[in-house]
């Protein structure tokens, strides 16, 4: 499953077994994507959030 | 069946883990996007849909501890619990606690101004480290080898918008090797023990900044300390991080939502396996 990047048009490798919530990278930019939602086997991409001050373990 | 909510706002391998092993151990286990949820809070109504038992997972920690907050007042039973999201989130917090109970950990001062940062900067000595109060993977933990370069830190953290990073916790720079350590504890059992190093050209040794971990058995000693720091934070699905220093163990922090890829690289046994039997364990009682 393999789309493209909205950023810089870069490919971007969606493994088949992906699930909604995981995040997904553009291999060109490193832009990184959250699947939003997998539709007729096509995996949906919204812009994960970026870090935040309160993220962590 | 019992039902196991695993929150999330970011999915990681350790949270696919977790839900892998929940289904081996029987139960009903499901991940949540916390980002999508929208909850009544004016009312404590359980929804059923968040399942007999949650395990909170969210690296936002407010975002982790509000949502705790909600579903404990829905007398939703939640690991970690608020109290313990609220103790491990906040180095301040964190350190009063580990001081109470007579746990060593490496001495620090908080500043509640810039101003007084040289004074607190004057009772450590350099090299010293600060570090932001919430947040972890070693961000904005800083080393200030002399006063000017402290100076241009606290400037710059000066510029900052938040309030709470204008008050400044300051901490001895521990002599120690090249690694630090991190015990995953669940519950009652350190469900792994691992060395991390610092990656080259780094001091840090977060796994987050490249460290690298390789397990070995605590002594009788680190054992001790790594359950009475547990206890001291309220117990749970811990990380918890200790360096050797020349008079011996210190604790330095209490993470409350461990990242354990890094330690199972190193590590025979299953962590989630463990970590999900103590939580559907919490779930029983």
């Amino acid at each position: 499953m393999n789309t493209k990047c909205a950023e810089c048009d870069g490919p971007i490798n969606v493994p088949n077994d992906v699930i909604v919530g995981e995040i997904v990278s553009c291999r060109d930019c490193g832009v990184e994507y959250e699947v939003s939602e997998i539709r007729g086997g096509v995996a949906l991409l919204k812009p994960a959030e970026t870090v935040e001050e309160d993220w962590g373990e | 069946m019992l039902q196991l909510t695993i929150l999330f706002d970011r999915l990681r391998w350790e949270e696919k883990a977790l839900k892998k092993e929940g289904e081996n151990e029987g139960c009903e286990a499901s991940l949540l996007d916390a980002k999508g949820l929208v909850l009544e809070v004016s009312t404590p109504r359980k929804q059923n849909s968040l399942g007999d038992l949650a395990l909170q997972r969210c690296i936002s920690h407010y975002r982790a501890l509000y949502l705790t907050k909600i579903l404990e007042n829905m007398s939703l039973e939640v690991v970690n619990s608020s109290a313990v999201t609220e103790n491990c989130g906040n180095k301040l917090l964190t350190t009063l606690l580990l001081g109470k109970a007579r746990i060593p950990t490496p001495k620090t001062y908080i500043a509640l101004t810039p101003d007084t940062v040289p004074q607190a900067a004057e009772a450590l000595g350099f090299p010293l480290v600060m570090k932001p109060m919430t947040g972890s993977w070693g961000r904005m933990v800083s080393l200030a080898r002399d006063g000017e370069t402290l100076q241009s830190m606290v400037e710059l953290r000066e510029q900052l918008q938040n309030p709470a990073e204008h008050m400044y916790y300051l901490q001895e720079f521990v002599k120690r090797p090249p690694r630090d350590i991190r015990a995953v504890v669940a519950g009652d059992e350190i469900a792994a023990c691992v060395y991390r190093y610092a990656p080259e050209g780094e001091w840090r040794t977060n796994v987050a900044r490249g460290g690298i971990s390789k397990a070995f058995k605590p002594d009788e000693e680190l054992q001790e300390l790594i359950h009475r720091a547990a206890q001291a934070v309220g117990g749970g699905v811990l990380g918890v991080d200790a360096m050797e220093s020349r008079d011996g163990y210190l604790i330095h922090e209490v993470n409350n939502t461990v990242e354990f890829k890094g330690a199972q690289s190193a590590t025979q046994g299953s962590i989630p396996r463990k970590i999900i039997k103590y939580v559907l364990s919490r779930g029983k009682k």
